[in-house]
Formats: structure tokens, sequence, C-alpha cells
């Protein structure tokens, strides 16, 4: 008899007046009772409309028919084999746009907690499961990886299940490209992180980290003279924007890449690390996406008040509203309907003041969003130290220009027919390199995707 | 790993390494950097290449010890090896086509202006070196100076050693002199950069700086490093490191520099009590 609550188990979590002071992760997971009771709440509907909703096509009522009978690493197996990162998307996939947005369950009342229960899944393998995985007989066939972040590390998840010989080549000294230098330890912590890599090198995945592709080696040298017969370009969108407006460039504005940099993936937070970061008293975020909520949160642990200035209203805010609501739990201030026209520093260039303009909403423009307008003569400023932009990334262009006969679109993306091929043979991309700023688990698709086709243009 | 091949002290504060990286020795030019961690607390440091040498496989750095990183490496031993090494990074300097030059170097910033000059002498231009050190004790790479140019002139501040006063005053000497140069390229902290680009502009010679703002990643992700060239904003790391010296908005970069000055004292006394202690 299925569990007819309308309501999710709830995630226990950190209290906000404790978390907002650590750096320790927010959401504590389900128990085992918890996944049990969660699991029943699934209707094991015959059409499956979840899994419409997952980008890799986890078979979800099927992994949930196993928790509900209590034999989680059944379930496991059931999410891995068609995702290469359950306990990362678990975390940080957004389930209500996603899998969780076609349960039936949530016509009236709420979803299953898919993403709970995916989480409590992996995080339960993770504590429990022993030996290494198996690692497939090689096929002979080489494909190098650009990039280890979510779309790389899952297409040579992917390759190398099917036997194929995977080398990620990865710029940074860590693996996990936005989810060890990007989302915060309080999100997704990195030992969580580095165990999937770990599983994929148990694979037989090798890891080439302190490696930029277009500077070390060019992908046209990995084909050539490395003798890698495809490659799969995963390298994201890293480059930030500014802000083009006067004050930019004073000591104090950062762009969330650095902050979050500093802060998760050399972890200046930390006594011990060698790497500095300002310890800002009051800080204005300019963005409203997932990335200014991070920042946000990183900075109001460092021990600031923190505001997030954003130019339309708290309902357009792009975050998710998991993120939104935890960051205003967490003490954060919003200042919506604002947008910076001035930043301003003492005589030394430290930032002292921000000067922001009031804005409304306007009629829908091309995006359909409500446009925003300026508020004449409703310039008011206020006083912060640190200013964190964080306003979106494009495509690196590190790559496009190493590399011939790459086609490029006007934003920088890399352009790829529907099985992620590139304008050159053998060649495929995914992910943020292509779409710009994207999820998670839309780059988990793309690599998906790639691996399938490299697997079929390699194995004819 | 990257190994510590050769480690030569050349001044009481200045070091060589030599360092096993066979891609990055392959692949180096002249002008662009490596991105160091010495251990897994390290911070990334940029480094400008001195030399490489692809057959062997190894990269060449020069490294004054300035701080709680560059303290750190000087305790590392030929067999050890650093956390990471990445490269090469940034656009190489580009030397061709130039008939005369005068490269000016500062301190370790030395290192740096040696394989530009080499490359331009090798191109077949007439060089001149002017390099400055503070004092004697700091003075480095003379003989290989003075093999690669037609001319070289060493400053220290203090005159103990070589013409005493400042690398810009022996530049405008050459230039009053009726030396016509193609270009001028300047690599030493960014206060003498600064003034040999003011020390050129009344003459319209072109100049070239080599910049080295702070930076992270070094491969243009976080914009840390950003300057302002032109009124335009670049990032140093991948634009860079090269730019124009009588377009970089010199106030602000040295400023910027300074954003971590006093976390930066702070750990290098850190780190030299540790040291201390171990000794103990």
């Amino acid at each position: 008899m299925a569990n007819m609550s309308l309501k999710k188990n709830p995630m226990p979590s950190q209290d906000p007046n404790v978390r907002n002071k650590n750096f320790d992760e927010v959401a504590l997971g389900y128990t085992e009772e918890q996944a049990l009771d969660e699991a029943t709440r699934c209707l094991n509907c015959k059409n499956k409309p979840c899994m419409q909703g997952c980008p890799v096509m986890v078979h979800i009522p099927d992994f949930i028919a196993e928790v509900a009978k209590g034999d989680f690493e059944a379930a496991y197996q059931i999410i891995a084999a068609t995702s290469a990162l359950p306990a990362v998307c678990g975390r940080v996939c957004p389930q209500e746009s996603q899998c969780e947005k076609y349960c039936v369950r949530g016509i009236k009342g709420e979803p299953v907690g898919i993403g709970r229960l995916e989480r409590f899944v992996a995080d339960w393998h993770r504590e429990h499961a022993s030996g290494a995985a198996e690692k497939p007989a090689s096929n002979g066939h080489r494909v190098a990886v650009v990039g280890s972040g979510p779309s790389g590390l899952t297409c040579a998840g992917d390759l190398a299940r099917k036997g194929y010989d995977v080398t990620v080549f990865e710029a940074l000294h860590l693996a996990g490209g936005v989810l060890v230098y990007g989302i915060p330890e309080f999100r997704l912590p990195k030992t969580i992180v580095q165990k999937e890599v770990d599983g994929l090198k148990e694979l037989g995945v090798t890891i080439a980290t302190d490696t930029v592709i277009g500077r070390t080696i060019t992908v046209d040298e990995l084909m050539e003279e490395q003798g890698f017969e495809a490659v799969f370009i995963g390298s994201g969108a890293g480059l930030p924007m500014f802000m083009n407006i006067p004050g930019v460039n004073y000591k104090g504005v950062l762009s969330a890449n650095e902050f979050l940099t500093r802060i998760n993936l050399m972890k200046a937070y930390k006594p011990d690390s060698d790497t500095p970061i300002q310890h800002p008293k009051k800080v204005a975020v300019v963005g409203g996406g997932n990335v200014a909520m991070d920042a946000a949160r990183c900075a109001k642990r460092l021990g600031a008040e923190v505001y997030v200035v954003y130019r339309r209203g708290m309902e357009e805010l792009p975050a998710r509203k998991e993120e939104v609501e935890h960051a205003e739990e967490e003490g954060i201030i919003f200042k919506t309907l604002n947008n910076p026209v001035e930043i301003m520093a003492d005589e030394n260039d430290n930032v002292n003041k921000i000067r922001c303009i009031k804005m409304e909403l306007g009629e829908p423009d091309a995006s359909g969003r409500r446009r925003p307008i300026e508020v004449p003569g409703s310039e008011f400023e206020l006083d912060v130290d640190c200013v964190i932009m964080a306003l979106g990334t494009s495509p690196n262009p590190l790559i496009k220009s190493t590399t011939k006969g790459l086609e490029i679109n006007k934003k920088g993306g890399i352009v790829v027919n529907e099985d992620g091929l590139t304008s050159r043979e053998h060649v495929y991309a995914g992910g943020d390199a292509v779409t710009g700023a994207a999820t998670v688990i839309l780059a988990m698709g793309a690599g998906k995707t790639a691996a399938k086709a490299i697997d079929e243009a390699l194995s004819k | 790993m990257y190994r510590i091949v050769r480690k030569e002290a050349l001044r009481p504060t200045v070091t060589l390494y030599e360092i096993e990286a066979p891609l990055i020795a392959k692949k180096a030019q002249p002008g662009q950097f490596i991105i160091l961690r010495t251990d897994e607390n390290g911070e990334r440091i940029p480094i400008t290449i001195n030399a490489y040498d692809p057959e062997k496989g190894t990269v060449t750095i020069i490294v004054q010890t300035v701080g709680a990183t560059t303290v750190k490496l000087s305790h590392m031993k030929e067999g050890d090896c650093l956390a990471d090494f990445v490269g090469p990074l940034g656009k190489p300097t580009e030397t061709e086509g130039k008939k005369k030059v005068a490269v000016v170097g500062g301190g370790v910033g030395c290192a740096i202006a040696y394989p530009v000059l080499k490359k331009f002498h090798d191109d077949g231009a007439e060089v001149h070196a002017i390099v400055g050190f503070r004092s004697e004790d700091l003075v480095i790479l003379e003989e290989d100076f003075k093999k690669s140019s037609d001319k070289l002139i060493v400053c220290t501040d203090d005159g103990s050693y070589g013409r005493k006063g400042l690398v810009t005053e022996a530049l405008k000497e050459l230039i009053d002199a009726g030396n016509q140069y193609d270009e001028v390229f300047a690599i030493g902290p960014m206060v003498m950069m600064k003034f040999v680009s003011k020390t050129t502009e009344p003459y319209g010679i072109p100049t070239t700086v080599s910049m080295s703002p702070i930076m992270i990643d070094g491969t243009g992700m976080c914009g840390g490093c950003r300057l302002s060239v032109g009124g335009e904003m670049k990032f140093a790391c991948v634009d860079g490191p090269d730019f124009d010296g009588h377009k970089v908005d010199w106030d602000l970069a040295v400023k910027r520099n300074q954003m971590y000055k006093d976390f930066e004292a702070h750990k290098y006394e850190e780190t030299c009590n540790l040291f201390k202690k171990e000794a103990e």
C-alpha cells in the first residue's frame, strides 16, 4: 500500500543560525527510515513520466522500488547504470524543473523526493559498499576528454564502461570542474566529488591534471601525435563577465569565479591554507542566479553582512527557489529591483561604497521576462567593502583559438550537431562549452550523448 | 610528478630550480609563464619561465625568496617534487622583425628578460641590455646577458656593483645618445616598468612590458589578474602577460597588487617561524 502523504519527507538540515557560520553540509540527508518511508510514496507508474525529466534517463521507479524493499545496493546499481555522478546529482540537480516536475504525485501535493532518494542511495553505497568496481575489458580504442567537469566525467565514465581507454585532461590541480571550484562545500562536500572521481579511476579512466589543452597540448596534437581517435571537449564556460561601470577594477571587486575558487578549490577560509582571501564586513553580490546565492552564502560564512543586488524582482530570481530560501534563512539581505551604477573606493582604491539605482519592471523582453527600467533620480549608496560580480560566464576562447577548423557561434559556444559532433571529424563537445552556462545535469546529458556517438563512430 | 632535478643558489636569496616537466619544456616560448604549487595546502603562484630544454624535458625558473610560498620552495631539495606545475601559460613575447631593441630587466625580472633578449639576439636584432638590481648580492645572469647582447649596462641602486642608479637613467642616456630603438622591452617590478614606460613615452618608442598581477588559475577563468589597458579590461594570464606599456593604467595595477599585503606579511612570518622551529 502506497504512502499517500501529500508531503515529501522533509530534509533534515543544520539550523540556519549555526550553518551560516560553518562550511559543513547544510542538508544532512535521509535516514534509512525516512528513505524507506519516502520510497513508498512512489506509485511505480507504468509510463514513468519522471524519467522524461531526467537528462541521463535514470530508471527512477525501478531504483525507488528497490529502496522500498530495503535493497539499497540494488537501487544504487540501477542508478549507476545510467548516471556517473549520483551523489552529486542528488544534491545539485534542480529536480523541481526536471524529474520531480513530471511526478504524478506532484499533481495533488508534493512530488516524490527523487533527488533526496538518489542522494540517500549514493551516500549509502559510498558508506557501505566494499571493493573496487571491476575494470571492463579493453576494446583497444583511445579517447581524450578535455575538462573534468560534469560533462567530461560522464562521457569518460560511459566510454570506460564500454572498454575504451580514456584520458581526462584537466587544467586545474583537482578534477571536478565547477563541482570543486564553484559549488561550495556546504552544498556539495568535496570528498564526495573525489569519491566519484575515484570511482572513474577504478573503471580505468586516467585523469591528467595540470594540463591546459590549447597550451600544454593542443586538440590537434592529441589526435595527430598522441594517438587519440576521438576527443570530447567539455571545457565549460569559465570566462567571467564584469559590469561595464566605473570602479570595477578597485580592490575588493571580484568575479564570483575568483571568490568561489579561492574558497572552494584553494580552501582560503581555512587557516592552514596559503591562499589569501579578503574577510569583508559588508558585501554586495551582484546577480540573482545560483552562483550569486553560492557567493552570498560563502561571504556570510566568512562573517560578512551580505546584500544580493538584482535588477529584477524576487519572483524573477533565476536561482533555484530552495537556494533563495536557504539564503534568506541564513540572513542574506535581498536588494531586488536595484542595479549598480558605480563602485566607489577610498584613497587606497579599497572599495567603500556601491551606488545603485532603483528599477521597475516594464513589458516582457525577447527572453519573455519583464524588462527592468531605471527609475530616474532614485540613486542611493550602500556602504560595502567588497563587491562580487555573479553575472554569468561565457566559454573560454583558448580551445577555439588553438584548434583548427572548430566552428564557434556568436556567443563563443562550440557548434555541434544532435550527436555532439563538432565541425571537426571525431571531435565532439558538450556541456557549457556548447550551451554557455547551464546546469550540471544538462552537461551530464551532453556527455552521455557524445559518449554514445563516439562509441558508434569508433566501433564501426 | 614535477621533480626538482637541479637547485642552485645564484645569490643568497635568489635560487634557480630546474624542474622535470617534459610537456611544458616542449612547448615553452620566451615570455610565457608557469603556475606552481609546492604542496597540498599551497597557493598557486605564477613564475615566468627562464629556460627550457625540450630534449632533457626540463623547465628552469629563477625565484627570489620574498614570501611564504617562495620560502617553502627554498626549503625543497633536489629530488623533491612540486605538487603542481602548469604551463606554458600566456602568450609568447613577439620578437620578430625588430632591428634594434633595448631590453630592461629589474631584479629577478632579469630571469624573464633573458630568454626574450636571447630570442631578439638570435633573430638578428642589435640588442642593448640594461639590468638593474638593488645591490651587488642580487646580481644574476650577468654572463648570460653579456653573451647575448651588443651592449650591457648593469646598475645597482646603492652603487655596490656596476653603475649606481636606476635603469631609467641609463635608458634615457642611451636614447639621448642617438640610439634609435624599434622597441623597448621591460620586465621587473611594476614601479620600474611604469617608469620605463614614462621614460620612452615622450620619444614615442614602442614599449612592451610583461605584467605580473596577482593570479590564481592563470587560464582566464577568474579575472583576478585583470588590468586596465587603453581603457579596456584585459586578463593578464590570457591576453598577456605582455602589454603596451604606454596604455597600462599603472597606478591601478600597482595598487591591485597590494590587495593581500597584510595576509602575505603574516603568512611569511608564520612560515619562517615554522621552519625555524623545525630547525631547532
